[in-house]
């Protein structure tokens, strides 16, 4: 297989390409979900292909990306796809105004694996079916709950990756995923509880482990109870208000209003069509107040940060894992770049952020793993941390998430919520609400949980890019308080 | 057979079929379905009026599904070898001898008379990176021109989608698909258009920059406007992009699972009386295909009449739970059903009439990021973009900053004023074709704006 992917490259650059890499990919995925006593679905997807990226240049000097992919593993499959790469990049020739220099990176010959201590791929299946049949199990067991879901899901990423350049990297990337729901109907109303999040549960670059460490069963009971409680909950008020957030929530906060924030080709206006740009610019870099000086955010892609959906040895463009200061005590340090991008803001080298959701797509500038980082100082845990809070309302799990074109103007909704008061945590409130404006959301954040509340999230849908792009994200995140926050903004104006 | 075998873009099935019956044979399990879609597709990309991305894909996904005494697996490969097809097909199986069994399952359809729909264009098929390329650069010169900077793409595509089972039913159907977007940016606001054809030839690119450059013109000096509700007319896009979030809602399984923010509502008068929405792959502006995933023929089926919910759509599971005939909604892969092609009944008002029929309103060009909020309520947030004017005495007066919406789509489904001719509607919230109208809708709620 590898040898195909270095005919790609003969292929490519005997056809006059400056620069050529491919990535021959094998993806494996095993899903379940069971739905009210069944198994709803058991696939057992795998996909296969290379993808082959090039640069040709013109008489100027000028570069034109090309690229091409396919799924046929033969060698007269692999130099068509490699020509199709060379006339596609010809074509983008025919409006090219920039010149396209590539930061500096030495090819690297490595071979890694994430790590894991149970190969999910080897775990029994009956016992992942069990597993779900019992969290479903306890979840029906709560009267009024009308439906009960679980999800398990297992992908393992075999990827080689070489370069004209000389690089040879191979990584095996195993990532695991479980989760639960219950849904209420009563009297026209919907409400859901999930754990341990929402939108399919928790996902990380792990073995079989996370599926045990989760332990649905021992919450499933607990989401039913609530699902069918929040009916007769009190509505989540419309004010201006004190906010804590769980972690999950935090989660996909940091990921919209500061993840896509400082992705480079945002700020450059490469995703204008799509996804959007970004408020931020490059002058911002070191000068900008993004937060409150507790507030202190890394994109970090390597295993010591933790095995997030973010975490790799290498990106898909062959530079190697990076730890980078974005926030540090409240001002904008650092962004998400790529070995193209890099230098328009005057950097040396990328931050390696470049991922593909597969063999046939390019790589991208994506989020590693976005976190928050725990504050040694703050309290130790979500309960010190309400304890410390006169009054506000604290949500958890997330049900709706929007944000403008520039991540500017926000709105999350979330599961659950409850009143705080004098310290305490008292009635539930259903239909929670929040939104803001991201620079003076941050700025107003004056509590972090210690470093025991702190988890990396996984965040396994974020969508990007043209052709469309789903890829796993990591957000390390604990309970945190934000000051003045506007609250049941949806349904004070939906009426 | 040597993968190579496969013909290179044309709309030929033989081939497909031939491997899929090489799947149905190897299969111990009477029960078995298998699905293979050949695809082709490549898409120039275009930002800071440059060709800054440009992409083909050739992928041949292949399904298998088995059902062994009520017990179901599925697996698929990107791969068509014989030793691929063989492991697919026992990967499946392994599944299937593991999984729980259902005690209603329903037996695989026997062979069915799907409509003959041509969907494919031959010149869209043999669409070259030259072509494309030719076609971004006139629209970034276009732009250019105009002093303004252009971000967009162009996209084709072809695709023979192809299934067969062991009860003797066998399809296939051969398709073409183009799109194209541009965004037009100018200083402190910016334009946006975009459309989709079963042809590149039906694309109007120069048309539709010019209209990206008008709106992007008109938006400069945007105004900051307070929060609250107003009248709205809505671009076809911005009207396809909300109703797609119904369009779960109308699921046969949805409804079963009172998860559906219809359930309990078959019948009612829940909408507006000049609301009526099909969902109809037959309709002259639909594409996609004539079969759902697991082969049973698309019906058109009423989801509301003059406001009235009259049906929902099912596949063969949700159909046998509900004790009703399946629409031709279903899927393969999972229990759900879902409306493909959603067609919402126009009016005859034309854009500038609605706006000249207004005397205070906004106009809104294009929505972004849509959430549902509420399942119940059906209430979704989202913001306006690349476009948002107000209107005060019949006439565009300014641009305004965009703005947040909290709006329940029941609300606004009984507060349409008047309509336009339904269209092919382009937005971004939906992978399927929709065709609706322009629409005016009364006290359209907005809860916020952004500062820049």
């Amino acid at each position: 297989m590898a040898d195909l992917a270095s005919y790609a490259l003969d292929v490519a650059t005997g056809l006059g390409a400056a620069y050529a890499d491919a990535r021959l990919i094998v993806a494996r995925e095993q899903a379940i979900i069971t739905r009210n006593g069944e198994v709803a679905t058991l696939i057992d997807a795998e996909s296969a292909g290379i993808g082959i990226r090039i640069i040709v240049t013109d008489a100027n000097g000028r570069g034109a990306w090309g690229f091409s992919s396919t799924s046929e593993l033969t060698r007269a499959a692999v130099e068509a796809s490699a020509r199709e790469a060379v006339a596609v990049a010809r074509a983008s020739g025919l409006a090219q105004r920039m010149t396209l220099a590539l930061a500096p990176q030495p090819p690297i010959v490595a071979d890694w694996a994430s790590p894991l201590r149970r190969d999910p791929f080897d775990a029994d299946l009956d016992e992942k079916i069990a597993l779900l049949l019992s969290a479903d199990t306890a979840m029906r067991r709560v009267a009024g709950v009308s439906l009960a879901r679980g999800y398990l899901s297992f992908t393992r990423l075999d990827k080689s990756f070489v370069s004209s350049a000389g690089a040879r990297i191979r990584q095996r990337l195993t990532y695991s995923g479980a989760g639960c729901d219950a849904t209420s109907f009563k009297d026209g109303e919907i409400q859901k509880r999930s754990y341990p999040n929402s939108f399919g549960g928790q996902h990380q670059l792990k073995g079989y482990e996370l599926i045990d460490e989760l332990d649905l069963p021992a919450h499933a009971q607990r989401i039913g109870e609530e699902s069918v409680a929040l009916h007769d909950a009190a509505q989540c008020p419309s004010t201006t208000t004190t906010l804590i957030l769980d972690g999950s929530q935090l989660g996909l906060q940091i990921h919209e209003s500061i993840g896509h924030a400082i992705e480079l080709d945002r700020m450059l206006g490469y995703e204008a069509n799509y996804a959007g740009t970004s408020f931020l610019n490059a002058a911002m870099l070191n000068r900008f107040e993004y937060g409150s000086p507790i507030v202190n955010v890394v994109a970090d892609a390597t295993i010591a940060h933790g095995p997030g959906l973010g975490t790799f040895a290498y990106d898909d463009e062959g530079v190697p894992a990076q730890s980078v200061p974005v926030i540090t005590a409240g001002r904008l340090t650092g962004l998400l770049t790529s070995r193209e991008t890099a230098p328009s803001v005057g950097l040396n080298t990328s931050g390696g952020a470049m991922r593909a959701d597969g063999w046939n797509r390019i790589p991208l500038i994506r989020m590693t793993n976005v976190s928050l980082l725990p504050d040694p100082k703050g309290p130790a845990d979500l309960s010190a941390l309400i304890a410390d809070t006169d009054e506000g309302v604290y949500m958890e799990t997330n049900r709706s998430w929007s944000i403008d074109d520039k991540r500017l103007h926000f709105q999350f909704g979330t599961e659950i919520g409850w009143e705080i008061k004098k310290g305490r945590r008292l009635r539930m409130l259903k239909n929670p609400s929040y939104g803001g404006i991201t620079p003076p959301f941050w700025r107003n954040c004056d509590a972090i949980c210690g470093p025991a509340a702190w988890t990396l999230w996984g965040t396994p849908n974020c969508g990007k890019g043209q052709p469309s792009q789903t890829i796993g994200t990591g957000h390390g995140a604990s309970p945190a308080r934000f000051r003045n926050v506007e609250v049941g903004v949806a349904y004070d104006a939906a009426g | 057979m040597p993968q190579a075998d496969l013909p290179r873009w044309s709309a030929g099935n033989a081939v497909h079929q031939e491997w899929l019956e090489r799947a149905l044979t190897i299969s111990p399990a009477g029960g078995t379905l298998a699905a293979l879609t050949h695809y082709h597709s490549a898409l120039t990309r275009f930002a800071n009026n440059t060709i800054h991305q440009n992409v083909a894909e050739t992928n041949t996904p292949l399904m298998v599904r088995v059902d062994l005494d009520g017990r179901r697996g599925l697996a698929t490969t990107s791969q068509l070898t014989d030793d691929a097809v063989r492991a697919v097909v026992g990967r499946a199986v392994e599944l299937a001898k593991r999984a729980p069994a259902l005690s209603d399952r329903p037996p695989l359809p026997g062979p069915q008379r799907h409509r003959m729909i041509d969907r494919w264009d031959q010149a869209t098929a043999e669409s070259s990176p030259a072509e494309r390329g030719d076609l971004v650069a006139r629209a970034i010169r276009q732009v250019e021109r105009a002093g303004f900077t252009a971000a967009g793409y162009l996209t084709t595509a072809s695709a023979v989608a192809a299934l067969a089972n062991s009860n003797g039913l066998a399809a296939s159907m051969p398709s073409t698909f183009a799109e194209f977007a541009v965004t037009v940016m100018a200083p402190g606001s910016s334009g946006w258009a975009k459309a989709k054809a079963p042809a590149l030839s039906e694309l109007a690119i120069e048309q539709l920059t010019e209209q990206a450059i008008r709106t992007a013109e008109r938006g400069r000096e945007p105004r900051e406007l307070p929060a609250g509700s107003y009248s709205v007319i809505l671009t076809p896009a911005a009207v396809a992009d909300l109703v797609s979030f119904l369009a779960g809602d109308f699921g046969g399984l949805a409804v079963l699972e009172q998860e559906s923010c219809l359930t309990g509502q078959l019948g009612r008068r829940l909408f507006g009386s000049n609301i009526t929405l099909f969902d109809d792959v037959g309709h002259p502006l639909q594409m996609g295909s004539v079969f759902d995933g697991e082969g049973v023929a698309r019906q058109s089926v009423t989801l509301i009449e003059e406001g009235v919910v009259r049906s929902f759509v099912y596949g063969l599971t949700s159909a046998r739970k509900a004790g009703v005939p399946p629409t031709g909604h279903g899927s393969a892969a999972e229990p759900d059903d879902y409306p493909q092609n959603l067609v919402l009944q126009g009016g005859a008002s034309s854009l500038d009439e609605m706006i000249a029929s207004t005397d205070r309103g906004l106009f809104i060009t294009r929505c972004w990021y849509i959430r549902e909020v509420d399942p119940a309520q059906k209430i979704v947030t989202g913001m306006t973009r690349d476009g948002t004017f107000w209107i005060e005495g019949g006439k565009i007066a300014h641009g305004v900053k965009n703005l947040r919406f909290n709006q329940g789509l029941i609300a606004m489904l009984n507060n349409v004023e008047t309509m336009g001719p339904a269209v092919r509607a382009a937005g971004e919230e939906h992978e399927s074709c929709i065709v609706v109208p322009a629409m005016k809708v009364q006290n359209f709620r907005f809860t916020g704006t952004t500062p820049d």
